[in-house]
């Protein structure tokens, strides 16, 4: 099936690259755009198919219904994940950390031990802070190398029989680095600690194999491989899911209602309190299924030629400093021109119709580990060319031009 | 690329670069943190404000980009050696500038060379960086807590 992909196809998937002043986009770490396909399964399924799910005793309510359960199968089916039972369906990344952060760290007690990175996003740091209030757990952070990868050795060190989750970035949305996390788990389960995978930049680049890895949890939203906003899922195995308690109560989780107490449903739908993003959920099902039908091995192939042509750029230009390991890794670069804040490259590189990313990356830990204030970011998506990494670049040149007063 | 050349303009450049009153007082009577939490710009800005309500000194230290580091340093120049409520009326003018934009020929007039950042307001992701070191100043003088653009 191995095919690879025709850019010229995939870019007439997506409308804004029909603007009439055309935009270069390189923020896909942070959102991607949405590909014909998705907007319209989500206007249709407003327009022809829209009732409350798992409600209505009538043909349209089903019809809701079995779209969004086969989204769900589609959630699943993409990730090799056992069954769909195993699929919650939350809002996004954030809130599915946030859920087993609230839920399964009801488990927890004082004296027990989570382990993060230094390379994770604030979403994968703050709910274990919260949690760390709220029931004397102690949070310990894996440090990084020189070369800018998880210190596997300090990983191991750290370990211990007080370590009850490992929470860990499977790609750095700063430094694009693909961790190792299959060993990672590994290791953790050795401890008899569960592991969580915050995958929120994996979807649209690299083959994600739940089983495979044998993690715990897996979480990512839909909006960052070219599905809609509002939605996401927490992957969790079964078994570990219907031993957590609800992360939010009311109406579609519940078996029966008295004014004492309350039954609830099975995992997945007990996590999925009032009506979900039905339609949204479908939206990031279609999305699912446009990567599966470019392939992702194919995807990432291409991903990885514009990612080789874009660290030889890199390489070439003295004046930049490029962060993040040479192997590895994605297309995510983040980077300094020397002697210019990260926000007046942007702003000047916009201005040359080229939209990255500056600032913290909602990971301002990493920040100070790296010693700077702020990084510039370009990250790559599928429809993403040679030729638009090259305007970058031409871009990156007028920025030298104005701060050299030239 | 004329609107980037106005917010990049030499005077910004050269003020960004190589910003004026750079550095900690030794003994400020006021001083405040001033920080953006959108793009982590932080800066601190240290007062001698003598007993007459007159800034006899004005100093800052921070990291930022160029527009928060040019504006900064030019507020500290202007504000040297007035009157804490004519500095009071500088942040307003400077607010009418950028924020409300709705500034008088006259108010331009006061900012002197600090009008040339007028051309920030084309840039609303860029406004914050250019006041963060004004609300920090107008924080310290009436000794209030940390400034942010929040």
């Amino acid at each position: 099936m191995s095919q690879s992909l025709n850019l010229e196809n995939i870019r007439k998937d997506f409308k804004y690259l029909a603007n009439k002043k055309q935009v270069i986009y390189l923020d896909n770490a942070s959102t991607t755009q949405k590909p014909d396909v998705v907007l319209n399964a989500l206007s249709d399924f407003y327009r022809y198919s829209n009732a409350n799910v798992h409600r209505g005793a009538y043909h349209l309510s089903e019809v809701a219904t079995a779209k969004y359960d086969q989204a769900r199968q589609v959630a699943a089916d993409f990730i090799h994940a056992k069954s769909s039972d195993e699929i919650v369906f939350v809002r996004g990344c954030t809130e599915a950390i946030n859920l087993v952060a609230s839920s399964f760290g009801q488990q927890l007690n004082a004296g027990d031990e989570v382990i993060i990175s230094a390379m994770e996003h604030h979403a994968n740091i703050v709910p274990w802070q919260m949690l760390s209030k709220a029931k004397g757990i102690k949070i310990r952070v894996i440090n990084l190398t020189e070369s800018g990868e998880l210190d596997l050795p300090h990983y191991k060190s750290l370990l211990n029989k007080h370590t009850k989750l490992v929470s860990i970035a499977h790609i750095s949305n700063v430094l694009g680095a693909i961790n190792d996390v299959g060993l990672m788990i590994e290791w953790a389960h050795e401890v008899g600690a569960k592991f969580l995978v915050d995958a929120a930049q994996s979807p649209a680049h690299i083959q994600i194999d739940v089983q495979a890895l044998d993690c715990d949890f897996l979480t990512f939203s839909a909006h960052k491989h070219y599905g809609p906003t509002g939605v996401g899922i927490l992957y969790g195995k079964h078994s570990l899911l219907e031993r957590m308690v609800p992360y939010q109560t009311g109406g579609s989780m519940i078996t029966s209602v008295t004014y004492e107490s309350s039954e609830f449903m099975s995992a997945p739908h007990k996590f999925e309190a009032g009506t979900p993003a039905y339609a949204e959920a479908y939206g990031m099902s279609q999305a699912l299924i446009y990567l599966n039908e470019l392939g992702i091995n194919n995807i990432k192939q291409a991903e990885d030629d514009l990612m080789v042509y874009t660290l030889e750029k890199f390489k070439q230009s003295d004046d930049l400093i490029l962060y993040g390991p040479k192997d590895n890794r994605i297309g995510v670069f983040s980077f300094l021109v020397k002697g210019v804040h990260a926000h007046d490259v942007a702003t000047i590189l916009d201005s040359q119709g080229v939209a990255i990313r500056a600032g913290h990356h909602c990971a301002m830990p990493l920040m100070h580990t790296l010693s700077v204030p702020a990084l510039a970011r370009a990250s790559l998506g599928v429809y993403n060319t040679k030729s638009e990494i090259d305007q970058l670049f031409d871009g990156l040149k007028t920025v030298k031009k104005i701060f050299s007063n030239e | 690329m004329n609107e980037l050349l106005q917010l990049y303009q030499q005077m910004i450049i050269d003020h960004g670069k190589c910003p004026r009153n750079f550095g900690e007082l030794e003994n400020p009577t006021h001083k405040q943190k001033g920080f953006n939490p959108l793009c982590g710009d932080q800066l601190e800005i240290f007062l001698i404000i003598d007993d007459n309500d007159v800034i006899q000194d004005v100093k800052f230290t921070g990291e930022g980009c160029a527009i928060s580091m040019a504006s900064a340093s030019m507020l500290t120049e202007l504000v040297k050696g007035n009157h804490i409520d004519k500095a009071n009326g500088l942040v307003e003018d400077f607010n009418a500038m950028l924020v409300t934009q709705d500034v008088s020929d006259e108010a331009m007039e006061r900012l002197g060379k600090a009008s040339v950042l007028e051309g920030v307001k084309q840039y609303p992701s860029r406004i914050k960086c250019a006041t963060l070191s004004w609300h920090a100043l107008k924080n310290a003088c009436a000794g209030e807590g940390e400034a942010t653009t929040e």
